[in-house]
């Protein structure tokens, strides 16, 4: 099951040339640029790994390729997005986080009825990739 | 990035560079060029060389000819005060107008932005650097301050090997000019051939001669809206031609440092004269003693030059 998860999550994965021109556009916008990366998939989890730090006075889109491509050399199998934050006062809050890697394959989501008292349900999205421990999931078994 | 699919020319069309120099606006900066700086000839030469060396490959591209990327790395070697930087800001806007660079900004670094304090700081504050300068020019200035030969625990070393990597890898995205003084650049260069292998274009700024000095006091007073009056004109060449024969002659940087000396005494000689009226042509004209009252002319052979090194006042 494809992850779709900030902007651009329902088109089809955007190529490097698109994701060079997406980063130009919040480089225009003046909004610094960061790279995180993980490897459980759940919707609620925000706390990405950071790899390095956000990139502060870029110019050209290059240089956020430069690294992303780093990333990409040392996580293959992971999920890795772009974030873009607008620091202007009265926003100061992500502008812009896409999506640009995923794991070749993503196993999805279960769902769990949790029965509570007063045959109340509750509902839970489990990740078949979360069964197996941080930094082993989505790489081929063996 | 890859230009948007254009039609092939055919095989017999004939194209016309005279009209494509034109459309590329790379005449108005080599004219540019050619205006703001004064002498300088074989830099001219070579940076007309690039020029029309890029702009012979795009018509190449055209006519679906392949084209391997040049290699544009530069080092531009040449004593303080030759026009290293300002040539290296006027490069960056060359290559933007020629499609070679993306941005055509210029990132002005020493050795202290490259280098780090400690181990593991090197690396991420060199790559910090090298993804700013993406899309544009990295100007290193005095660069062989990277190598320490004394030290081989220095950390230089390990920012001179990024750099390399990056210099190879990346050099659609990014070119790498260094500069400093000849003698010391050839010493870095045979102590690090990796980097002299990778750099194609060794550009030397020769000093300028007595009458190119004037011109470009001449230039820069113009640009301030200041003009010399006849006798303040020889007095000038006079303070030149002592001031060079001085120790830590800075060529363009020295006639700097003397017009905005000579524009406090005549700013001192106005507010001195209260009780006349002062027209415009009074705040633009400089005169002879704003010059002569310089410590330059106070001993012939310039025995007494400040030790410290400053620019004498």
């Amino acid at each position: 099951m494809r992850i779709t998860q900030g902007t651009f999550s329902h088109l089809p994965d955007l190529s490097d040339e698109e994701i060079a021109q997406q980063v130009q556009y919040a480089l225009g916008n003046g909004w610094p640029l960061s790279i995180e990366f993980t490897d459980d998939p759940h919707p609620r989890n925000n706390y990405w790994d950071m790899w390095g730090l956000p990139m502060f006075d870029l110019a050209d889109a290059a240089g956020v390729l430069y690294e992303l491509n780093q990333c990409r050399a040392a996580y293959p199998d992971r999920y890795i997005r772009i974030n873009a934050y607008d620091a202007s006062l009265g926003r100061q809050t992500t502008a812009l986080s896409f999506i640009v890697n995923r794991p070749a394959e993503e196993p999805g989501f279960r769902l769990d009825r949790l029965p509570g008292p007063d045959r109340r349900v509750q509902y839970v999205a489990h990740g078949y990739a979360s069964d197996r421990p941080a930094g082993q999931r989505y790489t081929s078994p063996g | 990035m890859s230009e948007p699919d254009q039609q092939l020319l055919p095989d017999d069309a004939v194209v016309d560079l005279g009209a494509e120099r034109a459309e590329s606006g790379i005449e108005e900066v080599l004219a540019a060029l050619d205006r703001d700086l004064v002498g300088l000839r074989p830099v001219k030469t070579r940076i007309a060389e690039i020029a029309a060396l890029l702009l012979v490959d795009r018509v190449r591209t055209r006519f679906g000819l392949s084209t391997s990327r040049p290699n544009l790395h530069m080092c531009f070697t040449g004593s303080p005060g030759t026009g290293k930087t300002t040539v290296a800001l006027r490069m960056a806007e060359l290559l933007k107008r020629l499609d070679y660079l993306k941005r055509g900004h210029l990132v002005a670094v020493t050795r202290d932005d490259l280098v780090g304090q400690y181990v593991g700081h090197t690396a991420p504050k060199t790559k910090e650097v090298l993804k700013r300068a993406m899309g544009g020019v990295l100007f290193i200035d005095e660069a062989y301050y990277l190598y320490r030969a004394e030290n081989e625990r220095d950390y230089g070393q390990e920012a001179i090997e990024i750099l390399l990597q990056v210099m190879e890898n990346q050099r659609e995205d990014l070119v790498v000019i260094l500069a400093g003084y000849k003698d010391r650049m050839d010493s870095f260069f045979s102590s690090n051939p990796g980097m002299a292998s990778r750099i194609a274009h060794h550009i030397d700024f020769p000093d300028y001669s007595l009458s190119e000095l004037e011109a470009i006091g001449e230039l820069m007073l113009a640009q301030e809206g200041y003009r010399f009056t006849p006798q303040a004109q020889q007095t000038f060449r006079d303070y030149l031609k002592r001031r060079r024969d001085q120790p830590r002659f800075a060529n363009a940087r020295s006639v700097r440092n003397a017009l905005e000396r000579a524009r406090l005494r005549h700013a001192n000689r106005l507010v001195s004269m209260s009780g006349v009226g002062l027209g415009k042509d009074d705040l633009m004209r400089l005169e002879p003693e704003d010059f002569l009252a310089s410590r330059v002319f106070a001993d012939p052979t310039g025995a007494d030059a400040d030790p410290t090194g400053a620019d004498p006042s």
